[in-house]
């Protein structure tokens, strides 16, 4: 290999060291010994099937989420508005299901309709937050950010107004769906094998659209230089909608599955962070479409893990948000350091 | 206060952008620095006033050696430079500019201020508001300030860098009443331009900057027929012309009209004929760049219409424009050509119409290779654009043009390059126009103007000269016209 | 009346975090950079502000704490964006994530235990004046140090000589930096200061406005993406963006308020109110450089062209032009 491929897998290597250096340093602050932790996280996301299942269900939006702003960012584009647009997702899924579920329709196709339909609530989101950027100049951080905030609302007062349940509006959601209109799981896992083919199958889509079609290409060079894009013939401002279009759909399509195969209802928080989770891994593998599969795998077996050390040693679960976000930022500033030092050389 | 370069000298790269510098300037004096772009005046003027050091010379100011590390070192030492778009802080008040950066206790007196800029200001004949912002002054009201604040700093030396372009006539004439009453009071002052007529109006002495090197000074009364050889240098014999056949109109501009912040051109009127080379010179910022781009359809005119084969496109986005047969070369290669991090196959299968959704990697490797080979570029299709060399680039660049074309424009084509690579794209260029292709480019080099252009237009101060014959004119009646001199009411076809 | 007194007063307590983090992060913008963590500094230096000031009693220790946090977060923002040459947007929403999950996980041992809160100290006489007086000063030292750095604020950045230069390096660096500024390294100390304010405005709500840290339940989620756009709604200036938080603190207080008579609309609703303003102001003012605006500028007939254009740079309330730009002294 080549030397500075060997420099490369360092740097990342040494973030990783890092990381884990300081989260030991954080484990001991907080009074639990360091390797015993490790281990309760590790047999915690792979002590049984159950805990496998568990990655797999968590794996699942996160791939979505990942893949999707994989397509803003190479447009050029902080997407942060990913999580609203997730919720969108669960909110227009949960719409059509509850729309269609007194009718006659065979479920599988209210199901279906339910997530088409939480698609383009998604799509719709996005493409808010990308008409007030291109039309409004207004910056897609905070255009995305407040419409997050607006999603948020929305969910609460449709799951403490007209959509709550018979009697009081509560925090736990909606009216669950009956269970035909749930998305077939595994025995009883949890864990829908169409939800998880499905993801698994948009990011080998995503993978192919930006490395092996001239839309990905067009899209690639509107992200790094919009000008010469232009001169070039590309529709600028064209890519980058049809960017947040497409990012909105396949986050969307989380949601929606969210509500199809997980909690089966709306709940308040819904998208449980996945959106922002998504926009960290994508930063990590440094946008790298190849990275997705392995990395958010790897991210889902620490958010499940670190449910076990919550029910060990008390800690709380974010533990494995706190390894995630030290990660990211090592990697960042490891690509800083790396700069300086090949400039050097 | 007594300016002495001695053999300065300044490298970028391989450029020698100040070649053994000398010069003296006494106190009291208006000195001229005259060239054309790329001779080396900004550079020399960005050293003695702190942006940048000198690779090698000595800079003595009333005899003394200096070493000018930064700006506020050449404020020190009391030279204040007036830049071309004056460093000043648009948002804020006039008061806040002349404020901010002069040392002292943390409560500023404001009164005392605006009470010296008010004397100051009177001294000079200018009115300012020192509550009043910045944004609202014109160009020529926020020169005025920047002069007044370096007064106020107590600069000796005011090197002043193309101070006349955008600025109206009674401000112009405010400006040298002002500068020569500070002359004799003492003030050294540099005046950096190429408007030959303010500086033989307006200097004591002129010196001549070419290629980096100093080629001669001169006192007045000046000779501006001797200044203008100075700087564009001998006669350039013409080669064979063969005048092209007066064919389809690709380019018809009817009283157009264009406007960017600092300039207003009106009343253009121009018709280009299939395989027809228009050369459009004039210095940088008297109107060519937004005059192309309008052709190109990148900005909207204000007035008139703009037609492509007979089709009147005025108005429409630069993609109808192409669709039409025109195509537009940038001159900031990196910034507005190419896409920094995509390689060469990648450049050319995206500038061609695809067809398909997948991209086919071995006919856009085929493609690659086709073009290097033909526009002679040193690099492979893996190549990223960013790894070629800037004449390299170039080449890329003209690559990227799809044949066949009605009109091609561009802004600089050969601008950094080394001969060969000139001559090279001139050639491909040429060919194009065999076929019928229009050209209409951008250039500060005389040489290329008059080599290749069948026609040209000389852009000045806003104001454009109709349509040159080529062979009508000579190297010396290029560089008056570029110099804003020899103007008349049939060159221009307005009253003056 | 006295009732209503006595809940806009708390809502002026309760905007006292929020105006913090606000003032610092303009101070930090005005010099040219984004600080997107606001939201995970203020959440861990609440969580560390209280557990300091629980674990040695002393609130001032707690508070000096939260800023110190504050002043660290920034820190790495600033060496990230300057010297690394990292995107600031990434490093700051990183931050922004870890300092949350940061505050969470560390905090557990301090949940849900009560600690020490700031005492009421009425200010004498000034406590005494009809309606302003039990509005504005009968509330603790920390939200009358809210006051007092809003003005404070607003005097040094418009009135002092080093506050025209955070404005300058802000604006132009380039014609800061002629000069004499070095404006990297004023870059560094003003994303710290700001920082440090930010920090303060954890502590300042978990020891005092809703005493005690309950982890997720703390309710300070969210404060920090809240204050970075009201540093944009209040065009950075303090004097403006302090009017932002006050009615970002009102509504969230009408929200509680009038909640019982409004049984289908849930408080949060009222309480997100501010972002759709806050993206209709982004709208007005950033509509002038649109390029459709551009263009269809172009194609009025001169006089009026020159009335709108008027128009929109009279709306624009446009960020310093050099923030989130990096400086290279050539």
């Amino acid at each position: 290999m080549k030397k500075s491929t060997w420099i490369n897998i360092g740097f990342q290597v040494g973030a990783l060291v890092l990381a884990l250096l300081i989260t030991t340093l954080l484990l001991l602050a907080a009074g639990a010994p360091p390797f015993k932790a490790y281990e309760s996280i590790l047999s915690g996301a792979f002590g049984s099937s159950n805990d496998l299942a568990s990655i797999l269900i968590s794996w699942s939006p996160l791939l979505l989420t990942t893949a999707g702003v994989l397509i803003t960012f190479s447009a050029g584009l902080w997407n942060i508005g990913v999580e609203g647009q997730m919720v969108l997702g669960s909110i227009f899924a949960t719409w059509m299901l509850r729309l269609l579920q007194d009718t006659n329709l065979p479920p599988a196709l209210i199901i279906i309709l339910g997530i088409v339909f939480g698609m383009i609530g998604g799509a719709l989101w996005a493409a808010l937050a990308g008409a007030l950027k291109t039309f409004g100049g207004v910056n897609e951080i905070f255009g995305g950010l407040g419409l997050n905030f607006v999603a948020t609302a929305l969910t609460i007062y449709l799951v403490f107004g007209p959509w709550k349940r018979p009697g009081v509006g509560s925090m736990s959601g909606t009216q669950p769906f009956d269970q035909k209109l749930w998305l077939p799981t595994l025995s009883n896992t949890g864990l829908s094998l169409w939800a998880l083919g499905a993801s698994i199958l948009v990011v080998i889509i995503i993978y192919f659209l930006l490395r092996g079609t001239y839309f990905g290409l067009r899209l690639k060079a509107v992200g790094k230089n919009i000008k010469a894009a232009f001169l070039l013939g590309i529709p600028t401002w064209q890519y980058s909608m049809f960017a947040f279009l497409l990012c909105g759909a396949f986050v969307g399509l989380a949601g929606a599955i969210q509500v199809t195969a997980v909690y089966h209802r709306l709940l308040p928080n819904i998208s449980n962070g996945y959106g922002f989770l998504g926009l960290l891994v994508a930063m990590l593998i440094n946008y790298q479409a190849i990275w997705v599969l392995p990395i958010a795998f790897f991210f889902a077996a620490l958010n499940v893990g670190g449910i076990q050390l919550q029910i060990v040693y008390k800690m709380d679960s974010s533990f494995a948000n706190v390894l995630q976000d030290l990660l990211v930022l090592f990697v960042l500033l490891g690509q800083g350091v790396r700069e300086r030092f090949l400039r050097k050389a | 206060m007594n300016i002495e370069l001695r053999h300065i000298h300044k490298h970028f790269g391989k450029v020698h952008a100040n070649d053994d510098i000398v010069l003296n300037i006494p106190s009291g004096t208006i000195q001229g620095i005259l060239g054309e772009n790329g001779a080396g005046k900004s550079t020399l003027m960005k050293v003695l006033s702190g942006f940048i050091q000198a690779d090698g010379g000595d800079i003595l100011l009333d005899g003394k050696s200096v070493v000018i590390k930064s700006p506020a070192d050449a404020i020190r030492y009391g030279i204040g430079m007036l830049h071309q778009d004056p460093l000043d802080f648009p948002p804020m008040r006039l008061l806040d500019n002349f404020l901010l950066g002069r040392s002292g206790g943390l409560f500023p007196d404001r009164m005392t201020v605006a009470h010296d800029i008010h004397e100051l200001a009177v001294q000079f004949d200018f009115s300012l508001d020192p509550e009043a912002y910045v944004d609202g002054l014109t160009v020529g009201e926020r020169q005025q300030l920047e002069i007044l604040r370096l007064l106020w700093l107590g600069a000796r030396v005011l090197i002043l860098d193309e101070p006349t372009t955008g600025i109206s006539a009674s401000q112009k004439d405010k400006l040298f009443a002002t500068l020569r009453k500070l002359a004799a009071q003492g003030m050294t002052i540099i005046f950096v331009s190429h408007k030959l007529e303010d500086v033989e109006v307006l200097c004591h002495k002129v010196a001549v900057l070419t290629a980096g090197k100093l080629v001669g000074e001169a006192s007045a009364p000046f000779n501006a027929k001797k200044l203008v050889e100075m700087m564009f240098g001998k006669e350039i014999p013409l080669g064979a012309r063969h005048s092209p056949k007066p064919g389809a109109k690709v380019l018809q501009l009817h009283d157009l009209a264009v406007e960017d912040i600092r300039l207003h051109l009106a009343n253009i009127n121009l018709e280009v004929n299939a395989g027809e080379v228009i050369g459009v010179a004039g210095m940088e910022g008297s109107g060519q760049g937004t005059f192309i781009r309008a052709c190109a359809g990148l900005m909207r005119p204000v007035n008139g219409h703009v037609l492509v084969n007979h089709h009147d496109l005025t108005g429409r986005s630069y993609h109808v424009f192409k669709r039409n047969g025109v195509s537009f070369m940038p001159a900031s290669r990196m910034e507005e050509g190419l896409v920094q991090g995509l390689t060469l196959a990648e450049h050319f299968v995206l500038a061609e119409e695809t067809q398909g959704v997948f991209i086919d990697g071995d006919k856009g490797r085929k493609l690659a290779e086709d073009r290097i080979k033909s526009f002679n570029i040193r690099g492979t299709p893996v190549s990223t654009v960013e790894s070629l060399s800037g004449g390299n680039q170039q080449r890329a660049l003209l690559a990227l043009l799809r044949s066949p074309l009605s009109l091609i424009l561009l802004e600089h084509p050969t601008r950094g390059l080394d001969i060969e690579s000139t001559i090279y794209i001139w050639s491909k260029l040429k060919e194009r126009c065999q076929q019928g292709t229009a050209i209409l480019f951008i250039s500060s080099d005389l040489e290329e103007i008059l080599q290749y252009s069948d026609r040209v237009l000389v852009f000045f101060s806003g104001k454009v000269t109709l349509p040159l014959d080529v062979t009508s004119l000579t190297t010396a009646k290029l560089g008056e016209l570029i110099g804003g001199m020899g103007w008349t009411k049939s060159t221009s076809g307005r009253a003056e | 009346m006295d009732t209503i007194l006595i809940g806009l007063a708390g809502v002026l307590a309760a905007a006292a975090p929020v105006l913090f983090a606000v003032i610092g992060e303009t101070i930090t913008e005005r010099a040219g950079i984004i600080n997107l963590s606001l939201n995970g500094t203020v959440i861990l230096s609440a969580m560390g502000g209280f557990a300091v000031a629980y674990v040695t009693g002393n609130l001032l220790l707690g508070f000096l704490f939260g800023m110190l946090i504050g002043a660290f977060i920034a820190f790495i923002v600033a060496f990230g964006s300057i010297t690394l040459h990292q995107s600031q947007v990434a490093v700051g929403f990183v931050l922004a994530l870890a300092g949350r999950d940061l505050a969470y996980f560390l905090g557990v041992p301090y949940m849900n235990t009560p600690g020490p809160t700031l005492p009421t100290w009425s200010i004498p006489v000034l406590k005494d004046i009809p309606i302003l007086g039990p509005l504005f000063f009968r509330l603790d030292i920390v939200t009358y140090l809210s006051y007092v750095v809003i003005i404070l604020a607003w005097l040094w950045i418009f009135r002092t000589r080093s506050g025209l230069m955070l404005q300058g390096i802000g604006e132009r660096p380039a014609a800061a930096f002629v000069r004499g500024a070095n404006v990297n390294r004023l870059r560094y100390i003003y994303t710290v200061i700001g920082g440090a304010f930010v920090g303060l405005a954890g502590p300042a709500y978990t020891l005092n406005v809703k005493a005690g840290w309950m982890g997720t339940q703390t309710g300070l989620d969210g404060i920090g993406w809240i204050a970075l756009a009201i540093v944009i709604f209040g065009g950075w200036n303090p004097l403006r963006a302090a009017f932002g938080a006050y009615l970002f603190s009102l509504l969230e207080w009408l929200g509680l308020v009038l909640q019982p008579s409004l049984p289908g609309i849930p408080s949060q609703v009222l309480q997100v109110a501010p972002f759709p303003l806050m993206i209709l102001t982004l709208l007005l003012v950033n509509i002038g450089d649109a390029e459709w605006v551009q263009r269809w500028l172009a194609s009025m007939p001169e006089g009026t062209r020159r009335v709108v254009a008027k128009i929109l740079r009279a709306m624009r309330a446009s960020p310093p032009a050099g923030l989130g730009v990096p400086f290279e002294s050539e």
